[in-house]
């Protein structure tokens, strides 16, 4: 069988690497190969993805090789359904992403009295650096291996903020490192413990060999209190990177410092490792511990939703705005997967892609206005729609899916997290239905801001998109489109997984309560 | 049973206005020279094909007429399945009809009154997307379906009001239009998510089929939800304040969003709903009481104003009143309520294109207090304005006598005490109506001139004239022909069968006429015997009170802005300085002072985050070392 996933961690490493071996000045080569080598990674996992069988084995496209044999640690790659769909939204984001930034790396630091030395090549390396690491962290199915590139993409974002940010870079690079390593030594001292536990005899509870492998670790027997550190450690580090109130005053001032394209691969994907984690590894791993924390989960998620809303409406920049609303979205999708329904989980895994897509278009044209502009100060613009028609669109259609708009790809997700939570938690899902009123209050009081009333004079002069950005931002919005009118093709990829973690969790669907009702009178349905 | 020959095209329906929606905003510019005409021929093709399915209809008997036409799947998850399927029955056939209607009459009308407007092809395209949406809504064969055409509206009716963005007093009203509704929304929601727990499925045969078994509590719950959104789509209190707002944007949209269609989904809701409502008399007489506080509410606000189209919003508000309270007496009211909201799409969709006309004529200007004697300028004009008030006053033989004599008489027969409450209510309306729609009537054509100086008042051209024509048409005879036609016999397979004979002579309908006259006489000693004064007089406290729209503004901004305002404020400071400042304290501990984190070197953090990942990368050998 071909090494797919191998072949697509390799890819984007390789050419990173490929980039940084082109000579100085060569900045217009770099960004065509880095367009190159990231569609050409997007195309093959479009070409692999139709390989995938809805109806077939779990993980698809396995491998699995002997990494460090004394520890038990395995180069192990595989995707089942929510794997698969979090690869599609990572390597459809970064061509586009490179679009939309081509040329952010000359232009970013904003108004820094003493702006570094950038290097427009090595931008772009990071960007292919990242996206390697992204696919690799989706495609692990050895929680050691999953760690690894846990941790290391830290490093191609922490420098991408620190080097190519606004004024605040440093502040916020340190800040989001960290944060991160904080939540990352505790996953580490996790993973560690799993090596003693899986190394006990069969007897014991263990495997009798010491192993990280997935597909292995779901056979352990845990006692509860270890699986409760256990799930902490892991839970922890989840939720700082998805981020869950209260851990989440990193991500503000990493989207809002980050240059605009970055900021899409931040928000967009990166953060979904933090959910994927815990509907992955916290949930499969541990599920007694999960059943446990569920109360908690789910109090915080609500909190979230509510509160990053609120915040949300606050704010005075227009990135930042984006970051809170973002928090408010991450409560829908922890709600979703600790509300342990299959509506809710699929919903909620549906969630990651929808918001990646609605929240990077967001990203990008905002980072279209930034450039022009020379501001992200909401108060800076005004009366745009006069201006730049086009841009105000896609905006308000980004805009629109933010506040899930029915008919656009948010709407099915959250709806379905809704329903889902629902049919188990009554209270909670109402309360997180309020967050729907906010959304409509934070997207359309910014777009009118922005883009409605007088044209400001700053914003007279500004040009509408051009046709590489026009390139950069259709694609996501028609996905939205999409995906909104048509969600169950993707929703019958995820489901069998979904279908699985439950199994895992030992939950099933609350039945409808009259269809209780008729069986207790003997009636049929 | 499945929909066959034209009926299985009935998608047709939503595609031709969606497809021009969609031609004419991603042609672009392009689409400038013909979009107008494009705009205009995809909802007269809608109406054709529901006219053809309406007779197909006809052939059928009985519950016959009741068609399903599967779509597509929309998902499936677990044990949720949701099927997009259209159903084409009496009561959706019945909007249609209506949607496509007069939905065309207003397009060709817009081709005209938009003609100067630089942005004309935008208007058409969102026009084409409302009667997309619009038709979705009632053609949805489910509560998921129905929701997204509710929404889709809604973002129509937000691109519209604000069609005018640059002015921010459009801008506002947009955005306030769309999160006033997402109250309402929020309401249908949880509805349907309440559903969805209850009977598992959120089609409606599946809901309707399984309401008997569910608890009394649960289909109150769900019929007060609904009633919640319809209350937001249908602008009635509490959440009536965004309509007058509304008024902001282009006239054509007024007459046809919130006058003639949308604003009645509400009412088509609840109506829908019936097999829900039936089952509930508590969920009933709460649709009845928001019905008859709002149908007086928009009535006295009607009274005040001054603004013609503001004038007519409070009329709007208070008809759709009437339509809710009708719908909250069930049964025959079900009948009522959908003859009077048809009607009604006549009448004011006829009388907001002749404000518009007028509009025209006098350089945009709304202000009644500078109109006077235009009847004798804009003949055609006010021939149909004037058909179009005497059915609104319910004038004995027009559109609303029918209808809304009809409703009156319905809640009378309620009986009890709720029964005499309701009907006086809806007497005292009829009252009200008269007064405040003759007041209009004489401020606008009757009396001297009162014209700014550069004001010269002309006919509209043909393009304008003629649909005012034919909505007048409608406005004289369509309660007539519905409620003396049958029309409950045709609705009985969605709502019901129900005896029903119209009484042409009854104790609430000569109550109701005389009140009428005294509203007319009333009117007619103010505005018309005595000189309108150009600038309005301070008026006494209740005047200034229904000017106000009865507080609601200042209702929502002290009980719901400021303290909003106030809750995101406290907010933000919390997460900057509370829990921001926590973790960075808890940084500074370890990394030493925040100050120093801030100012922090490029450099050093260069070498400050490779340390750390040394620290890490220790801390994990050491730590596997200590296991192995």
């Amino acid at each position: 069988m071909f090494p797919w996933l191998s072949v697509l961690i390799a890819l984007p490493a390789v050419g990173a690497f490929g980039v940084t071996l082109l000579p100085k000045g060569a900045d217009e080569l770099a960004k065509r190969f880095a367009l190159a080598v990231s569609t050409l990674v997007a195309v093959l996992t479009v070409v692999m993805a139709f390989q995938f069988k809805t109806g077939g084995a779990r993980f698809q496209f396995t491998e699995s090789y002997w990494w460090i044999k004394a520890f038990g640690v395995h180069w192990a790659v595989g995707a089942d359904g929510v794997a698969l769909v979090l690869i599609l939204l990572s390597v459809i984001l970064v061509p586009l992403v490179v679009l939309a930034s081509w040329n952010d790396a000359e232009r970013s630091g904003g108004a820094s009295e003493n702006p570094p030395k950038r290097s427009v090549k090595i931008y772009f390396a990071l960007i292919l650096a990242l996206e390697a690491m992204m696919i690799g962290v989706f495609a692990s199915t050895d929680v050691f291996m999953f760690y690894v590139f846990f941790e290391a993409m830290l490093i191609p974002v922490y420098f991408i903020i620190g080097s190519y940010g606004g004024p605040q870079r440093s502040y916020a690079a340190v800040k989001f490192l960290l944060y991160s390593l904080a939540g990352g030594l505790l996953m580490l001292v996790a993973v560690i413990w799993l090596y003693p536990l899986s190394a006990r005899p069969v007897a014991a509870g263990g495997l009798g060999h010491p192993s990280f492998l997935f597909s292995e670790l779901t056979h352990l027997q845990i006692e509860p209190t270890t699986a409760k550190w256990l799930f902490m450690g892991f839970f922890i580090a989840f939720a700082i990177k998805a981020p869950l109130v209260p851990f989440h005053t990193w991500l503000p001032d990493a989207a809002g410092q980050a240059p605009a394209g970055a900021a899409v691969l931040i928000v967009g994907v990166l953060d979904k490792v933090g959910t994927y984690g815990m509907l992955r590894f916290c949930l499969e791993l541990f599920p007694g511990a999960a059943r446990w924390a569920t109360p908690l989960v789910l109090t915080l998620s609500v909190i979230g939703i509510v509160y990053g809303a609120i915040l949300a409406i606050g704010q005075v920049d227009l990135k930042r705005l984006i970051a809170y609303t973002s928090i408010s979205h991450f409560g829908f999708i922890t709600l979703g997967i600790f509300a342990m329904t299959s509506q809710a989980q699929a919903g909620a895994t549906l969630y990651m892609v929808n918001h990646g897509f609605s929240t990077g278009a967001l990203f990008i044209v905002a980072g279209f206005m930034i450039s022009r502009r020379g501001s992200a100060r909401i108060d800076a613009y005004g009366g745009v729609q006069k201006v730049a028609p086009l841009l105000a669109g896609t905006f308000l259609i980004a805009g629109l899916s933010g506040l899930s708009l029915p008919g656009l790809s948010s709407f099915v997700s959250e709806f379905l997290v809704l329903v889902g939570t629902f049919s188990r938690y009554r209270v909670p899902a109402v309360i997180a239905t309020v967050g729907m009123i906010l959304a409509a209050i934070y997207i359309l009081w910014m777009y009118q801001r922005t883009m409605n009333g007088p044209t400001a004079p700053a914003v007279s002069a500004m040009k509408d998109l051009s046709r590489r950005e026009v390139v950069a931002v259709v694609p996501i919005i028609a996905i939205i489109v999409a995906l909104g009118f048509f969600p169950k093709p993707i929703l019958d990829v995820i489901n069998p997984s979904v279908k699985q973690t439950l199994s895992r969790v030992h939950q099933v669907d609350p039945k409808p309560t009259v269809a209780d009702q008729l069986i207790k009178t003997g009636a049929r349905p | 049973m499945k929909a066959e020959g034209i009926q299985a095209a009935s998608w047709l329906l939503i595609a031709l206005p969606l497809a021009g929606a969609a031609i004419l905003l991603l042609g672009g510019r392009r689409t400038d020279k013909w979009g107008h005409l494009l705009g205009a021929a995809m909802p007269l093709g809608s109406f054709a094909v529901g006219l053809a399915a309406f007779f197909q209809m006809l052939g059928y008997s009985g519950n016959a007429r009741i068609r399903h036409l599967h779509i597509y799947d929309y998902f499936v998850v677990g044990n949720f399945k949701v099927d997009m399927g259209l159903l084409i029955d009496p009561l959706s056939i019945s909007f249609v009809l209506l949607i496509t209607g007069v939905g065309s009459l207003i397009h060709i009308y817009s081709i005209g009154y938009m003609a100067h407007d630089p942005d004309r092809r935008r208007f058409f395209a969102y026009l084409n997307l409302f009667v997309a949406a619009m038709l979705l809504l009632v053609l949805a064969d489910n509560y998921l379906g129905l929701y997204i055409g509710w929404e889709g509206v809604g973002l129509a009716s937000y691109l519209l009001i604000g069609f005018w963005q640059y002015k921010p007093t459009a801008a506002v009203a947009a955005k306030k239009a769309f999160v006033v509704n997402r109250v309402g929304d929020f309401g249908l929601s949880v509805a349907i998510l309440l559903m969805f727990a209850t009977f598992g499925t959120v089609q409606f045969a599946g809901v309707y089929g399984g309401i008997g078994h569910a608890s009394q509590g649960t289909v109150t719950a769900i019929g007060l939800l609904l009633l919640l959104g319809a209350c937001g789509k249908s602008a009635q209190l509490p959440l009536q304040s965004w309509l007058l707002d509304a008024m902001e944007g282009p006239t054509p949209v007024s007459a046809l969003i919130h006058a003639a269609t949308m604003v009645t989904a509400g009412v088509y809701l609840i109506v829908r709903s019936n097999p829900i409502f039936n089952l509930s008399p508590d969920a009933r007489l709460a649709v009845t009481v928001v019905g008859a506080a709002t149908l007086l509410a928009g009535a006295i606000i009607g009274c005040a104003k001054d603004d013609i189209k503001k004038a007519l919003a409070g009329s709007t508000m208070s008809q759709i009143g009437y339509m809710m309270l009708a719908a909250g007496l069930g049964k025959v009211g079900y009948v009522f309520a959908i003859a009077h909201l048809i009607a009604h799409g006549f009448f004011k969709a006829g009388m907001f294109l002749g404000a518009g006309s007028v509009m025209h004529a006098m350089k945009e200007d709304v202000n009644m207090r500078k109109y006077g004697a235009l009847r004798t300028v804009m003949y055609i004009t006010f021939g149909t304005f004037f058909l179009g008030y005497l059915a609104i006053i319910g004038f004995p033989g027009l559109s609303g006598f029918f209808t809304k004599d009809g409703i009156i008489e319905t809640a009378f027969n309620k009986g009890g005490t709720s029964g005499a409450v309701l009907g006086t209510c809806a007497v005292l309306g009829a009252g009200i109506t008269a007064f405040y729609m003759s007041r209009l009537m004489f401020m606008t054509f009757f009396g001297e001139k009162r014209w700014d100086d550069d004001v010269h008042p002309h006919e509209s051209p043909l393009v304008m004239t003629i649909p005012l024509m034919l909505l007048a048409i409608g406005s004289v005879f369509a309660g007539g022909f519905l409620v003396l036609g049958g029309f409950a016999d045709f609705l009985a397979p969605v709502v019901g069968a129900q005896e029903h004979k119209f009484h042409w002579v009854s104790v609430p309908g000569t109550v109701t006429l005389l009140l009428m006259f005294a509203g007319v006489a009333l009117a007619w000693m103010q505005y018309g015997a005595r000189p309108v004064p150009r600038e309005a007089p301070r008026g006494s406290f209740l005047t200034v009170f229904a000017r106000r729209d009865l507080y609601g503004d200042a209702l929502n901004e002290s009980l719901l802005m400021r303290p909003g305002q106030w809750a995101t404020r406290l907010a933000v400071y919390f997460d900057t300085k509370g829990v921001d400042g926590l973790v960075n304290g808890l940084a500074a501990g370890v990394g030493g002072s925040s100050g120093r984190l801030r100012r922090v070197q490029t450099g050093f953090v260069r070498s400050y985050a490779l340390s750390m990942f040394l620290g890490a990368a220790l801390v994990v050998g050491a730590l596997f070392l200590v296991r192995i």
